[in-house]
């Protein structure tokens, strides 16, 4: 039982998660046992039936969630349920026992006293022949008028022996040629003798001279209530020689009341019986169950985060077993735990005493480059360029390490979010004002869309700040001088912002590289901005933290595009995005539009921009030799694997489209490897896995 | 403009380098190395503004900063090292007026020194009440029902910055501009520290302010006078 218990107690516990599950395994058995008998085979053909079952199903749903969440109610019911069984059988052999015995003593005695009744009364008629023997023959009218006497007489003698006892029935016999002669039915006690003889009896005593006998139902002609009886009928020769039927007539009465007092004895019994047995069995589960209650409270207490929480253990049961081997893994976890946290601050600390020891002397050389740096004017050219180099050599070490930095807190799990509402459009503005000097150094035009209303979020200003000034100078600095839009919306729970481009692009698969450390769009390209190609992965970061996403999309030739989406509040998770990924201008989207085609792909995504991420992946309609292959995984789109990574989300595409001739495997390779290098986490393996796509991507890019 | 700097520092090249710059712009810097020498020093020298590095041997900038403030009301900046919020907010809390994170550039560390310095040049007779608070600008005192309230000057210029216009709900980075002389938004935590130090001095109650009310998703204004 305990491990009946034991077992139940994770599912219990774990019901808000797994619920689901359980409940259609559990769901549909209860189904079919419903359904089972009513209409099997009839289900699929018959909606009618099926809303009715499940009208039928409403109103017990309750009751079988109860029953599915609580083991101590099955234990009881199921034990109230056998044990009333087993109760029945006991009670149905005890009084088939006690009325057999009963009846068979009263059948032995009402033998001797009907074969004795039967005796006299052939002794009596006998000694009626014998007393008018002279005149007994001669006459016809006058023996049926004493006989009749006789009769009379004979039914008054037999029956006064035992009164209230036995009654005296006499009846004439059936056979032909034996009836009138004025022997009408007699008997003693106001007996019905007509109705209270059966049929079948009266044929066998006539049948043969033996005496027979049976059950029956005593009528009383006085309007007293009929009683069971066992009547023994025998044929005898009245004075006469003339046959007729004798019958002794014995009520169960007492029997009955016996019989009736043990079966109320019996019902009591069982009753208490089983009351009891239910009572003992819910005591007995609920000593069971009561720890293992508790060891679910308590694990869902640990798991919340009050690792200090115990079982209390007294004994050394089974029960006792469990919790001090609950208390031990409890121990266990929270020394783990502590271990980690402790490690963890290690970590900080060592990162944060770095970060001070690096820093202080980096202060002292960042001053002098920078008195240096502006007393070149007296130099030499050649040390004076130097100055110029040296300070902004001073300039990129110092963002490096404040990346670096700001990395290792994010993997340390140091980074705190400070969230309070705010509007984003003051974050976006202070943003495009500071990426104006350089917007317009490199001839481009900042545009901010979507800023009508406010778009307010809980969030923390400061890293939005950060994420939105990376995205910002990245549209202008890879956006060849073409125009940038910041577009803002909000809608549903999810407030997005999105950062357009219209200069080089990605190319396929990169959109989700960008995110990667120490990435570089092109390494052959001479680096003219001094990024540290830690940008996106701390802004990735930040995004994460919000519980956000950051996710990127690019055509080669056609710009990009940045989506930052976070939620309203904290700690709600994202559906979707109030943006689609892929912007409405992008090449595929025109090309959809100018071709006129049905564009199924695009709807889905205005609608459903979460799916959009995967609906948007759908290849290209002109590329029509890819359609239909990819039609197959595209509405596919599993929302659960939309992370809150960089990656854009695509169905994963059938094998063949993933592993294009072109692809060298050596992208694969070094996607796995990426992968490992990533380490594990939920999020990660998300991220690796749009990766892959990402190359499927390019496949139907090229 | 008089500038006598107090740098608070035990590593002696960047104290070194630090007095350059500070001779440089016209400041008259002076040192100490010690966080036990720190107050004497102090004492002494009457700068006009501390340069504290949080991190020292012997006392910490933190306590170094708390027993400064504890008798006096001169500009307090903070060099640090970590620019994590925890670092940041209990170098503020102990009484820091600005901080500033290490490496920074000399032009910078003067910005704000000189943002620091110069509220002390502008004094215009002025009344002004929030609450049932009386201000007098000029005289750079608060007094409740007579009784005078001991602010910072910082504490007294973002006191002001609310009062002189109670209808307005002030962003975080407006009293940044406003109060410490910031063009370019810094840290919006300065302002949040610094309006809770506020707040437990001038509020009689301060959970629940009624002379600084925050505007939730906005900023802050001064209450109903």
């Amino acid at each position: 039982m305990s491990r009946d218990s034991a077992a139940s107690a994770p599912g219990e516990s774990g019901v808000r998660s797994g619920r689901p599950v359980g409940r259609k395994v559990t769901g549909s058995r209860w189904g079919r046992v419903l359904e089972g008998g009513l209409l099997q085979g009839g289900v699929q053909g018959s909606p009618v039936l099926r809303l009715f079952m499940r009208w039928v199903r409403r109103p017990l749903l309750p009751v079988m969630r109860l029953w599915r969440r609580n083991i101590q109610l099955k234990i009881v019911v199921t034990t109230l349920l056998m044990s009333l069984g087993v109760v029945l059988l006991l009670g149905f052999v005890v009084i088939g026992q006690v009325r057999n015995g009963l009846l068979d003593a009263k059948v032995k005695a009402s033998q001797s006293q009907a074969t004795g009744g039967f005796s006299v009364a052939k002794q009596k008629a006998d000694a009626a022949v014998t007393a008018n023997g002279d005149d007994g023959s001669s006459a016809d009218g006058r023996p049926s008028k004493n006989v009749s006497q006789w009769m009379n007489d004979l039914v008054v003698s037999l029956s006064s022996g035992g009164q209230g006892a036995f009654d005296v029935v006499t009846l004439s016999s059936t056979v032909a040629g034996n009836g009138g002669a004025g022997r009408g039915p007699r008997s003693s006690g106001d007996v019905d003798p007509t109705v209270s003889i059966p049929e079948d009896l009266r044929a066998r005593v006539d049948s043969n001279t033996m005496a027979a006998q049976s059950y029956t139902r005593v009528v009383y002609k006085d309007g007293k209530e009929s009683q069971a009886a066992l009547v023994i009928g025998k044929q005898v020769l009245d004075p006469n020689g003339d046959a007729y039927q004798l019958y002794y007539l014995f009520p169960l009465t007492q029997e009955e009341k016996s019989l009736s007092l043990v079966k109320g004895t019996l019902a009591t019994a069982g009753l208490f019986v089983v009351v009891l047995l239910g009572a003992i069995a819910w005591l007995v589960v609920r000593q069971v169950v009561t720890p293992v209650r508790m060891a679910a409270g308590i694990a869902e207490r640990l798991s919340a985060g009050r690792l200090q929480e115990r079982m209390k253990v007294t004994g050394e049961d089974d029960i006792a077993r469990l919790g001090e081997a609950f208390n031990k893994m409890a121990q266990n976890l929270q020394l783990k735990i502590q271990q980690l946290e402790d490690l963890s601050r290690m970590q900080r600390r060592f990162v944060s005493d770095v970060s001070h020891e690096l820093r202080t002397p980096l202060t002292t050389v960042r001053m002098a480059a920078d008195v240096i740096h502006d007393a070149r004017v007296d130099f030499d050219p050649v040390t004076a360029r130097s100055a110029e180099l040296l300070a902004d050599q001073l300039d990129r070490f110092e963002t490096l390490l404040a990346d670096l930095l700001e990395i290792s807190r994010f993997d340390a799990g140091a980074a705190a979010l400070e969230a309070e509402a705010i509007d984003l459009r003051e974050v976006v503005r202070r943003v495009v004002s500071g990426a104006e000097p350089l917007a317009e150094r490199k001839g481009s035009q900042i545009r901010v869309v979507g800023d009508q209303q406010p778009v307010v979020a809980e969030a923390d200003a400061r890293r939005v700040e950060r994420v939105l000034r990376n995205l910002v100078v990245n549209a202008v600095e890879h956006g060849d001088g073409k125009e940038v839009v910041v577009k803002l919306a909000t809608a549903g729970g999810a407030v997005a912002i999105a950062v357009r481009d219209y200069g080089v692009g990605l190319k396929p698969g990169e959109a989700t590289r960008v995110f990667s450390r120490f990435w570089r769009a092109d390494p052959a390209r001479a680096r003219t901005t001094g990024g540290t190609g830690l940008g996106l992965s701390i802004a990735l970061e930040d995004a994460r933290l919000h519980g956000g996403w950051l996710q990127a999309w690019g055509e080669p030739g056609g710009g990009s595009q940045f989506r930052l989406t976070l939620p309203r509040t904290a700690d709600e998770p994202l559906r979707g995005s109030p943006i689609p990924l892929e912007p409405m201008d992008s090449r595929r989207n025109r090309g959809l539009n100018d071709a006129g085609l049905p564009s199924g792909g695009g709807d889905k995504l205005a609608t459903v921009p979460m799916q959009g991420a995967g609906g948007k992946a759908a290849p290209p309609m002109q590329r029509t030799s890819v359609v239909p292959r990819m039609a197959g995984a595209s509405p596919t789109a599993d929302p659960t694997a939309l992370p809150g990574n960089g990656a854009r989300v695509v169905p994963r595409p059938s094998g063949p489209v993933r592993r294009p001739d072109d692809m060298p495997a050596a992208g694969a390779e070094r996607s796995m490897q990426e992968r490992g290098r990533d380490g594990g986490g939920p999020e990660e393996l998300g991220q690796a896995e749009p990766e892959e796509l990402g190359q499927g991507e390019a496949f139907r890019g090229r | 403009m008089k500038g006598r700097v107090l740098v608070v520092d035990d590593d002696t090249a960047l104290a070194e380098m630090l007095g350059i710059v500070l001779r440089g712009e016209g400041f008259e810097p002076s040192f100490v190395a010690d966080g036990d020498k720190a107050l004497a020093a102090f004492r002494e020298t009457k700068p006009d503004l501390v340069l504290l590095d949080l991190m020292l041997p012997g006392r910490d900038g933190i306590e170094v900063c708390r027993l400064i403030r504890a008798e006096s009301g001169v500009p307090i900046v903070m060099l640090t090292a970590k620019s994590d919020t925890v670092d940041v907010v209990v170098g503020l809390e102990s009484g820091a007026d600005d901080y500033i994170v290490k490496p920074f550039k000399p032009k910078e560390l003067v910005a704000r020194i000189r943002a620091r310095l110069r509220r002390s040049e502008e004094p215009a007779p002025e009344q002004l009440a929030i609450g049932d608070l009386v201000i007098d600008v000029a005289g750079h005192s608060v007094k409740r029902e007579g009784q005078s309230i001991a602010l910072t000057p910082l504490e007294f210029d973002l006191l002001v910055a609310l009062a002189r216009k109670p209808w307005q709900v002030f962003t975080r980075e407006v009293l940044l501009e406003q109060v410490w002389g910031y063009r370019h938004a810094a840290d919006t935590r300065l302002v949040n520290v610094h309006v809770q130090r506020l707040r437990s001095k001038v509020e009689k109650d301060p959970e629940r302010p009624e002379i600084v009310v925050t505007v939730r998703g906005v900023g802050y204004k001064a209450g109903p006078s």
